[in-house]
């Protein structure tokens, strides 16, 4: 199906004015409800200046087929709702801008892979925080409670900044070809998570964690291609952290 | 239909639900009931810090973080409740510190603390730095440090399932014995409905900024908690009171924190002049948002807005080390990079006040407990966060104190459902008590198809909000928005949604979100058509001046019954309660 919308909003004022232009997004369906299986569908829009991917499915949703389904929220990068595949890489719609795509061809937009669909562009993300709750991704301090905080330098701080700005979006396993092939994989996120509290000084859980990581479908199954780094929207340099965790693992300590 | 037992029901997983969790869980079979994935909640939105008189950088104490409070939120704050938020302040941030967020540092090893709007030593002579933060991810870190301790703690999660209606053992406009026995939801996954029976509830749902269209709020933030509570007889109090946040991206109302402000940003118009000096003389960028919003929506008014449709003004940073920028406001100078194309180390950032943040809401006493009335509480029925107002915010909140408000209250109101439920036994509940809610899917699910369409009546909402009841209001734009309201709700009562599904039908949904905004919508209007004076983020130009011989009262919004007659023509009913005052007298406000 091809379907055409005009959006009748005016144009937001921007810093710099882009002129409104046609998209077609050829988007992954399914419909549990109907028999229909998987299949792509095409539509085109209307679209302006700044607009994102994720203004394309709204105004896809909101004006052409109210049945397209997918999550989003907080619609800036911050809440991690709305990872998807776009044009064949990982992205979340809401940071993804129409005119930073080829619009000469169509778009395409798919759910992340390695998690089964349940419908259109939604995933059952319960695989996914399963394997991240397994790392123990809290702080586990021993010894008596301080009265006041528990004092940290700037350095020791900063030793595990990056690992701190992880949104769970899935961005990262999803984009991990080990992940799609052995779903028991815990995958990169949940490394990341682990490495943001075995290098934090505050934390005494170190050594169990490495422990969990060094088994069967633990860092040892990462393959460093990459794509996780390359996918995180928060710019985390994944394929990093899941070193550093190697290198913990190998010493047998932080 | 499922039914489910438990002694505490938490709807909602943001700051407030989560931190309620922890407190609950560990004395009492608690279940978190929320729509979105727990870390999807809009408390990671937040940037700029949490405010606690640490002083841990300079002198300062929770009596003049008191009076900020009081003082920001134009003396309608209760003073009671501000002065235990700024007392609990300090244990609030020591808590989360202990369970593991990481907060920057001084060369100490001590908790980083740095300058916002509206926070002052020796009450107002300076800015003081009372904000504990993480960066520009205050908020970010609050949510998944809490979700981090709510894993650790075993809190059972009943994830994307909707609350629709809230459920209590009679009216509470009527009855004096009534008191909360549970909730009905609907399970996005499978579209099955599930009432939850609870000897406790609590509602930390969120606020509902989608009422406007620059809002730099999340699309999930329709206000379900207090339109649903609102609908079943309680009040809602201070609904005219809405912040609009001075710096959202131009255009796009996503947020830009004050925290740039705190760093050293500075606001300009088109002349590059910095305009706040006029306005705020001792504070200038760092008066209270409600100050400050004002005045850049008053450069734009008098010409002096940039741009190629001068409508909107600059924050300017250029003058700050790009190496300070990338390590105190990384996320904020991103989304200017991202969205609008702009190099905050080099040019300005076009910005203009986007709506941000309730401070009204179900009304609470200091232990979260719900009112039905001006003094008397339902039993078993809490709430926290932005979606009640205790009120500590007042006519204006001051930056960083939201953050404060859902781990001070939302830890009491845990508390204090914990311990309710270990006094009674669960409630009785009618047979049927989930028909009203099936019913009100059923109506959006059957009609005919039409050519209207719920994002377009959602649209025309947002749109006569954000010109009639925004920055700037009058009576005569406030009766503009009422009769816009009354036929939008007219269009809502015969538009149909598109998915007839079961499973993932969100666009079922947002066509009960959207019943929801116009209710709240309807409430902020008439509280703002009433009160004819001008206090904190509500500013009326037919009446420039607060009013404390008529107006130092908080308004309560009520849901007329059958029969009785409402404001207006509409369904509210408004009455007033007055505001707690302590220390301090009210007197005009400098900044």
């Amino acid at each position: 199906m091809t379907a055409v919308a005009e959006r009748n909003e005016a144009p937001e004022a921007k810093a710099e004015e882009v002129p409104s232009f046609q998209v077609t997004m050829r988007i992954a369906r399914f419909d549990p409800d109907s028999d229909k299986g998987h299949r792509w569908e095409d539509f085109t829009v209307t679209m302006h200046g700044t607009d994102r991917v994720l203004d394309a499915l709204h105004e896809i949703k909101w004006h052409l087929d109210g049945s397209l389904t997918f999550r989003r929220s907080c619609a800036h990068g911050v809440c991690g709702s709305d990872a998807m595949r776009i044009n064949g890489r990982n992205r979340l719609a809401c940071k993804t801008l129409l005119k930073d795509l080829n619009i000469d061809k169509p778009i395409t937009v798919e759910p992340i892979k390695g998690l089964p669909v349940e419908k259109d562009l939604i995933v059952d993300m319960e695989p996914f925080f399963d394997s991240y709750r397994e790392v123990m991704p809290f702080l586990v301090a021993k010894g008596q409670e301080p009265s006041r905080e528990r004092l940290q330098s700037a350095e020791q701080r900063e030793r595990f900044d990056d690992t701190t700005k992880c949104i769970l979006c899935a961005a990262c396993t999803s984009s991990c070809p080990v992940f799609w092939t052995d779903g028991q994989y815990f995958g990169p996120a949940a490394i990341v998570n682990a490495h943001r509290f075995i290098f934090d000084s505050r934390d005494d859980a170190g050594e169990q964690r490495l422990e969990i990581l060094n088994s069967k479908e633990g860092v040892w199954r990462c393959r460093t291609t990459f794509n996780c780094s390359e996918a995180c929207p928060r710019g985390i340099q994944v394929t990093k952290a899941i070193a550093e965790v190697k290198q913990a693992v190998i010493r047998g300590r932080v | 239909m499922q039914t489910h037992s438990y002694d505490v029901v938490i709807v909602g997983a943001g700051g407030a639900g989560m931190r309620a969790a922890l407190e609950s869980s560990s004395r009492a079979r608690t279940a978190v009931i929320t729509k979105l994935y727990p870390t999807r909640s809009h408390t990671g939105a937040a940037q700029g810090g949490m405010c606690a008189a640490l002083a841990n950088v300079e002198e300062d104490n929770w009596e003049w973080h008191t009076y900020d409070t009081v003082k920001g939120g134009d003396y309608l704050v209760d003073q009671d409740a501000a002065e235990v938020m700024a007392k609990e302040a300090i244990d609030a941030v020591l808590d989360l510190e202990k369970m593991g967020l990481p907060f920057n540092r001084t060369p100490e090893g001590k908790i980083d603390q740095r300058r916002f709007g509206g926070h002052t030593r020796e009450h107002g002579e300076a800015p003081v730095r009372r904000a504990c933060y993480a960066a520009d991810r205050t908020g970010h870190m609050i949510l998944q440090t809490l979700y981090q301790n709510c894993v650790k703690q075993g809190v059972e999660f009943f994830n994307e399932f909707y609350v629709l209606d809230v459920l209590m053992t009679g009216d509470p406009r009527t009855d004096g014995d009534v008191r909360a026995s549970g909730v009905v939801c609907y399970e996005l996954a499978t579209g099955e409905i599930h009432v939850f029976r609870a000897k406790s509830v609590v509602f930390a749902s969120g606020g509902f900024g989608k009422i406007f269209k620059t809002t730099s709020n999340a699309h999930t933030l329709t206000g379900d908690g207090p339109a649903m509570i609102l609908r079943r007889g309680v009040p809602l109090e201070d609904m005219e009171f809405f912040q609009f946040h001075p710096t959202g991206l131009a255009g796009l109302g996503i947020l830009l924190s004050e925290a740039a402000r705190g760093e050293g940003g500075i606001l300009r118009n088109s002349e590059m002049e910095r305009f706040m000096e006029r306005y705020a003389p001792t504070l200038k960028d760092l008066a209270p948002r409600d100050v400050v919003a004002r005045a850049m929506a008053n450069e734009v008014r008098e010409g002096r807005g940039a741009g190629p449709n001068k409508d909107y003004v600059y924050l300017d940073l250029t003058h700050l080390e790009p190496a300070h920028i990338d390590a105190k406001l990384p996320d904020i100078t991103e989304f200017a990079r991202t969205y609008l194309g702009v190099e905050p180390y080099t040019e300005p950032v076009p910005v203009f006040p986007t709506a941000h943040y309730a401070m009204g809401g179900i009304p609470t006493n200091i232990r979260g407990e719900v009112l039905r009335n001006e003094e008397d509480v339902i039993p078993g029925l809490y709430a926290a966060g932005e979606t009640a107002c205790v009120s500590v915010h007042g006519g204006n909140r001051l930056g960083t104190n939201s953050l404060l408000d859902i781990n001070v209250f939302g830890k009491r109101a845990g508390i204090a459902a914990a311990e309710h439920a270990a006094t009674v036994e669960l409630a009785e509940i009618d047979e049927g008590v989930e028909v009203p809610t099936v019913e009100l899917l059923q109506r959006l699910r059957d009609r005919p198809a039409t050519e209207d369409r719920i994002a377009d009546i959602r649209r025309d909402l947002q749109e006569t909000m954000d010109a009639n009841v925004q920055v700037f209001r009058t009576d005569e734009t406030c009766r503009k928005a009422l009769s816009d309201i009354e036929a939008l709700k007219k269009r809502y009562e015969t538009v149909a949604v598109q998915d007839k599904g079961l499973r993932y039908n969100l666009d079922l949904l947002e066509a009960v979100e959207l019943g929801f905004l116009l209710d709240l919508a309807e409430v902020v209007t008439v509280g703002a058509l009433y009160r004819r004076e001008s206090r904190g983020g509500h500013f009326r130009e037919d009446y420039e001046a607060r009013d404390d011989v008529n107006f130092l009262h908080h308004t309560m919004a009520y849901r007329t019954l059958p029969g009785e007659a409402g404001t207006e023509g509409t369904e509210i009913r408004l009455g007033t309660k007055p505001v707690v005052i302590t220390r301090y007298e009210p007197k005009e406000r400098t900044f």
